[in-house]
């Protein structure tokens, strides 16, 4: 079998060698040239052409200083402030016979405030370097020649050096994969470290080398790697390998990133390509941008103003000196005989008062100075470490379950806290605790599933009518007495549960239907030894949902290989439980443009099935004309479903024909291997040319929990007059619930909804000009917008809440429009953005900013929000689930939501009073 | 009104023993900000007895320090422009740096008051910049304390040495430019006896002027500023000399010449008897004498007074008015 295989995959990736090297071709001019002129001699980094080259040792220093650097780039630091110049001049005047005082006094307070400061930039500098020797200093087996693979440190690596990674370690360099412990030379890496993904990504060599699985094959191995120029996009790659005097490209498939971890592989060898500062990460590594607290603009201000008062005073104070002085000899008379005008220094001579005015001038400055407040900085610092000491010491913002205390990374924000006027803030993993919950299901036109959710929850109370969810009030007291829920699943309906579903008038269709759900997904099992008990690693808490759901409904997937997905399944005809295997062949992968995955399978009985899941708008336009069956019906559970705010998805499926596969397979190969700029789109023009004539199944509903304690701590600070915006990626119907959810939205505020759903525009889209499009929605936005504004100021007793979706969204953030939108956004309680997208989360945030010029604070937990962090006043990370790229670009860092509450009107409050009452 | 800094948070940092490795912060009532804490709360009727309570104590202390001010009684006599003879009147200056002149000026003086012993001689300066950055900086205080410095001038330009390079003691502007009028006050026929001992600080007596240290070499120069100096007697006996040398704040200044320790009666008529030296003509100074009698807060000063009456006055009024306000218009 494990033969069989084998030869199958060399078949399919022979068929890729011919792709391969056509487009290598077209990309060979490229390699060689600039910024494609990286070459790495693999397995020989000490032949002459390598050392030639020069490049960086794997030694990566993250410190701004060393030591021969840390005083004048420290200095040059501090003497960016103008106060400190100011008295670095003073200082150097009061040695001259001007200064009015001894030099000692004037230089002295300057540097003991340079030194404090100085002495904190060092201490964080040193830390750094520790945390870099330590990185710096662990350990890698690496080839020495000879097969034999020894222990070096990190910063040893060398370009060209072949290092053998073990399991659950940290990889020291960006590495091209050459083989790993799997037969099919692929292993799996997290990258979490990377993009804050906690998924585990597939990574798989080239087929050439796959068969090096062993220290011996080294011994005479010899290939040259030539690729692109370190850069710091983490997802391309443009190399190719010559190996045994043939070219094969490579592709970011076969790039394993420094800092992501090898996981679920036993080991894998790989060359090293790109060392310390080249690495990718590295090259990733900015710097956040620097913020400052409104209060110490305000200072730098004040300060400003009394340098300008300083230097009047000075130059009306010399000009009377120099009038005095001028005076004093009057016709070879003197005036104030008591000085000795004729017996003078330049300083005071009157017959060069114009001299001795400027001295004057300068003495002055010096003799002033006491206006600059220099230890008023100092003390500032001070009092913003403590508060920091005070915000990270907090008990009521301590998570228990997750071990995490809040943590302020930066100082300078503590008072800015109590000044919040806007939150935006994240949906997911910020507002909802981004565990989801599968929890109804519509399959062949029935909705099965009893569970009430949390909207339907705040729906019933808002509505006030108990009586319709009486039953599932009783429902939970059932549940209670059940066995322990698993995490992920909150299912509850006997007439699919047990294997009751054979028995359900459309079994087949239920039968596939969850069928599909164990069989289309990227998720990785992983088994307990112990308990036997399977978990998995998925890409998206849905996925794993789905996979948890399917197996307790009786379909347990339990091993994938590269090639097989095999799941226990019950059998209806026999009602036993059966082991089936099903051969992946392709997986059409999920994006967020085309919303929908699928996979490709040929069933035992050698049946090709293309399983398809997806979002509600481009499955049902992929439906078979015969498979619009319980069309209606679906679409009327699923509207059901996103009213009770739920996560919804379609179910589809449809069988093919071996031509039309191979058609199909042949297309596909081809757009995967090419390595030139349009492969996405290739690849989508493939996968769409296949995903079409579904049949459907039925649709999934998920709920997104949402975290403890957010509608308490929203209502108290809507109270406190802080207005939150939410911005999310979710459907409108979807954000809308979660808002009335977490009391966002309140029944009898009148919303507002600015959308381009409207069937003109639906109209105009189909015909595809999209010039008119764009006309039309802008118009119809603005239309909308200034629909709202009149609708705003005609009624003034009324709270109003925003809804606006990503597409009106991009029109609105225009920028003749903006402003509009702005004005009615702020007269409006709430604001909820759907479907908007990372970058537009970081522009309606500047737009907030900017264009209301008060403090804005955002809030959020994933990748996605990391612009909308670092555009705010303030970013609060949420050190959730999501990895920890938020944090790491945060300037809070919180464990959950509800501690927002504290942090503002708590630590935030009293920060600003604080500080206020001390400067 | 004592508002307990824990305010909301409830003790939930006691109890539940912390898991080992935790990153549970340790507790303590400091970092949990639960420590007591005292803020008063501004209520009308505290703010209202505040200020009654400022004003009951301000007006009588400004109202005894006037009536204090009032008993105290000055006379003040300005003698520089009576001073010059008639046909010099154009050329002051010219008068006072001639030498050949006899600068004895006499003037008369009416006591308006009873004024008891000791009465207080001032010669007062106007227009006279003691204050000067040049001035106050020459002198060299370790020659004038110490008879082993006597050759350290350092600091003392432009007089330092006369013109052959002798080191002056003591050195500097100011000694040099000390004040050189003098006064004889007579009553009827009978002399009233100045007082010029005990004038200074005692504390300037003891250390900042030595008691070894004489006069060497002082007014030689080519241009005599100020009073010559007895070159047989110690610093520190030069009390004229140690009021001179504590320099003035500002322009307008008082000096003490010396005391009256005799009764004088009102109508009492005084003749003094001064010799006009000092040349203020050359920058328009005035000079002026001061006889003063001093209450248990010294001079004639009306300033203290009418700053407390002034602040007590205020505190009245804003009680009044928060009262008015407070019953007319509570919140």
């Amino acid at each position: 079998m494990a033969g069989g295989r084998r030869k199958k995959n060399f078949l399919r990736k022979l068929y890729s060698f011919s792709c391969g090297k056509a487009s290598l071709d077209e990309d060979h001019s490229q390699i060689g040239g600039p910024g494609f002129s990286r070459i790495a001699f693999a397995n020989d980094p000490d032949c002459f052409e390598a050392t030639n080259l020069g490049y960086p040792a794997n030694y990566v220093s993250t410190t701004k200083y060393s030591l021969a650097t840390f005083f004048p780039k420290a200095l040059f630091e501090q003497f960016r402030r103008v106060a400190n110049i100011y008295f670095l001049v003073t200082g150097c005047l009061s040695f001259t016979p001007l200064a009015p005082y001894s030099a000692v006094s004037a230089i002295l307070p300057l540097i003991i405030v340079i030194g404090v400061t100085m002495a904190k930039e060092a201490v964080e500098d040193w830390r750094r370097y520790q945390q870099d020797n330590e990185m710096n200093n662990r350990k890698v087996k690496v080839h020495r020649g000879d097969a034999t693979f020894d222990d070096t440190e990190w910063k040893n690596l060398r370009v060209g050096d072949v290092v053998k990674v073990e399991k659950d370690n940290f990889f020291p360099a960006d590495l091209l994969l050459l083989s790993s412990s799997y037969e099919d030379a692929i292993c799996y890496v997290e990258t979490m470290n990377l993009d804050g993904e906690t998924n585990l990504k597939l990574k798989q060599s080239l087929e050439v080398t796959s068969n090096l699985q062993d220290d011996s094959n080294f011994r005479h191995f010899k290939a040259v790697v030539r690729c692109e120029d370190p850069n710091a996009n983490l997802y391309t790659f443009v190399g190719s390998l010559e190996y045994q005097d043939q070219q094969y490209p490579l592709s970011p498939q076969q790039l394993l990133l420094r800092d992501s971890k090898l996981r679920n592989t036993d080991y894998v060898y790989g060359v090293v390509i790109f060392t310390g500062h080249d690495t990718k990460v590295m090259q990733n590594a900015t710097n956040p941008p620097s913020k400052r607290s409104k209060i110490e603009r305000k200072m730098d201000k004040i300060i400003y103003f009394l340098l300008f008062s300083l230097v009047l005073i000075s130059t009306v104070g010399s000009i009377f000196f120099g009038i005095a002085t001028d005076d004093d000899i009057e016709n070879h008379r003197m005036k104030r005989w008591y000085l000795r005008p004729d017996d003078t220094t330049i300083f005071y001579k009157p017959s060069e008062a114009a001299v001795a005015a400027l001295l004057h001038f300068l003495t002055a400055m010096m003799l002033y100075s006491y206006f600059i407040p220099i230890s008023l900085y100092v003390s500032i610092e001070i009092v913003k470490v403590l508060q920091t000491i005070f915000i990270n010491n907090d008990h009521e913002m301590y998570h228990e379950e997750s071990d995490k205390p809040a943590h302020a990374r930066t100082s300078n924000l503590n008072e800015e806290l109590g000044q919040v006027d806007t939150i935006l803030s994240d949906k997911t993993g910020t507002l909802t605790c981004n565990s989801m919950e599968f929890i109804k299901c519509s399959i062949a036109g029935t909705a099965y599933g009893l569970g009430v959710t949390e909207v339907e929850k705040a729906m019933a109370r808002r509505k006030g009518s108990p009586l319709l969810y009486e039953p599932d009030v009783e429902e939970e007291g059932h549940r209670d007495n059940n066995k322990p829920a698993v995490k992920g699943f909150n299912f509850t309906d006997n007439r699919v549960m047990n294997g009751n579903w054979v028995n359900e008038p459309h079994a087949d269709i239920i039968q596939k239907f969850f069928r599909l759900l164990a069989i289309c997904h990227t998720a990785i099992p992983e088994t307990d030894d112990e308990s036997g008990k399977i978990s998995y690693e998925a890409e998206s808490p849905d996925e794993a949902a789905f996979v948890i759901a399917a197996s307790e409904l009786g379909f347990q997937f339990y091993q994938r290989t590269q090639t097989n997905i095999s799941i226990h399944e019950l059998d209806p005809l026999s009602g036993k439980t059966v082991e089936r295997s099903y051969r992946l062949l392709n997986i059409l992968e999920f994006n967020s443009t085309r919303k929908r995955m699928s996979v490709i399978v040929r069933d035992e009985e050698g049946k090709l099935l293309l399983l398809s899941k997806g979002a509600d708008n481009v499955m049902f336009e992929r439906l078979a004309k015969d498979g619009r069956k319980f069309e209606d019906k679906t679409k009327e559970h699923m509207h059901n479903y996103a009213d009770a705010g739920l996560r919804t998805l379609v179910l589809a499926y449809r069988e093919l024909d071996e031509d039309e596969y191979a058609v199909f397979n042949e297309k596909f190969t081809e757009a995967k291997n090419s390595v030139s700029a349009d492969r996405d789109e290739k690849v989508e023009e493939a996968a769409d040319s296949i995903e079409r004539d579904l049949i459907l199944l039925g649709a999934t509903a998920v709920e997104d929990k949402l975290q403890n304690g957010v509608p308490e701590c929203i209502d108290k600070l809507a109270q406190a007059g802080i207005k939150i915006w939410v911005l999310t990626g979710d459907k409108m119907e979807t954000a809308i619930n979660i808002g009335f959810a977490c009391s966002l939205l309140r029944q009898g505020m009148k919303q507002i909804i600015i959308t381009l759903e409207s069937p003109e525009i639906k109209l105009l889209e189909k015909d595809g000009n999209k010039d008119a499009i764009f006309k039309a929605s802008k118009e119809s936005v603005i239309h909308q917008i200034t629909e709202g504004r009149k609708m705003t100021s005609s009624s003034d007793s009324q709270s109003f809440a925003l809804i606006i979706d990503g597409k009106s969204l991009a029109y609105a953030l225009e920028d003749n429009v903006k402003n509009l939108f702005l004005q009615l956004a702020v007269t409006c309680a709430s604001v909820i953005c759907c479907r908007s997208s990372p970058k537009q989360k970081a522009l309606v945030t500047r737009l907030v900013k900017e264009g209301t010029g008060k403090v804005t604070l955002g809030i959020g937990d994933g990748a996605n929000d990391v612009g909308m962090l670092q555009e705010a006043d303030i970013g609060i990370g949420i050190s959730g689930v999501e990895g920890m790229q938020a944090v790491m670009s945060s300037d809070v860092a919180i464990a959950q939501f509800r501690f927002l509450e504290r942090l503002l009107l708590v630590h935030g409050h009293w920060c600003y009073r604080r500080i206020a009452s001390m400067v | 009104m004592n508002n307990n800094g824990a305010g909301s948070s409830s003790g939930s940092g006691d109890a539940s023993p912390a898991r080992r490795n935790s990153k549970r912060p340790k507790y303590s009532r400091f970092t949990q900000q639960e420590l007591p804490a005292c803020k008063p709360i501004l209520t009308p009727q505290w703010v209202i007895s505040v200020f009654t309570l400022v004003g009951i104590i301000f007006v009588p202390i400004g109202v005894a320090a006037l009536l204090a001010s009032n008993d105290v009684v000055e006379i003040i006599d300005r003698y520089d422009a009576v001073c010059v003879p008639q046909n010099m009147t154009n050329d002051k200056v010219g008068y006072i740096q001639n030498d050949a002149i006899d600068k004895t000026c006499t003037r008369r003086i009416k006591v308006p008051k009873d004024m008891n012993q000791p009465i207080y001689v001032y010669y007062q300066l106007d227009n006279f910049y003691q204050n000067h950055r040049r001035y106050v900086k020459s002198r060299n205080d370790g020659q004038l304390r110490d008879r082993s410095k006597e050759n350290d001038t350092s600091g003392c330009d432009p007089e330092k040495t006369t013109s052959n390079g002798v080191p002056i003691v003591p050195c500097g502007l100011i000694a040099w430019s000390l004040f050189n009028d003098t006064y004889n006050f007579t009553r009827g026929n009978k002399a009233l006896t100045v007082n010029t001992t005990d004038i200074s600080w005692k504390s300037d007596r003891d250390h900042k002027f030595g008691d070894d240290v004489f006069p060497k070499n002082f007014q030689n120069g080519n241009l005599t500023g100020g009073k010559k100096l007895d070159p047989n007697k110690p610093l520190s006996q030069q009390e004229d000399l140690i009021v001179w040398m504590r320099t003035a704040a500002l322009p307008t200044f008082r000096k003490l010449y010396g005391r009256i320790e005799v009764d004088l009666k009102e109508n009492d008529t005084i003749t003094v008897t001064l010799k006009n030296y000092y040349n203020t003509y050359s920058f328009s100074g005035k000079k002026k004498l001061v006889l003063s009698t001093t209450s248990w807060l010294g001079g004639k000063n009306n300033f203290l007074g009418i700053a407390y009456l002034t602040v007590g006055g205020l505190c009245f009024f804003l009680a009044t008015t928060f009262t008015v306000v407070y019953l007319v218009k509570p919140r």
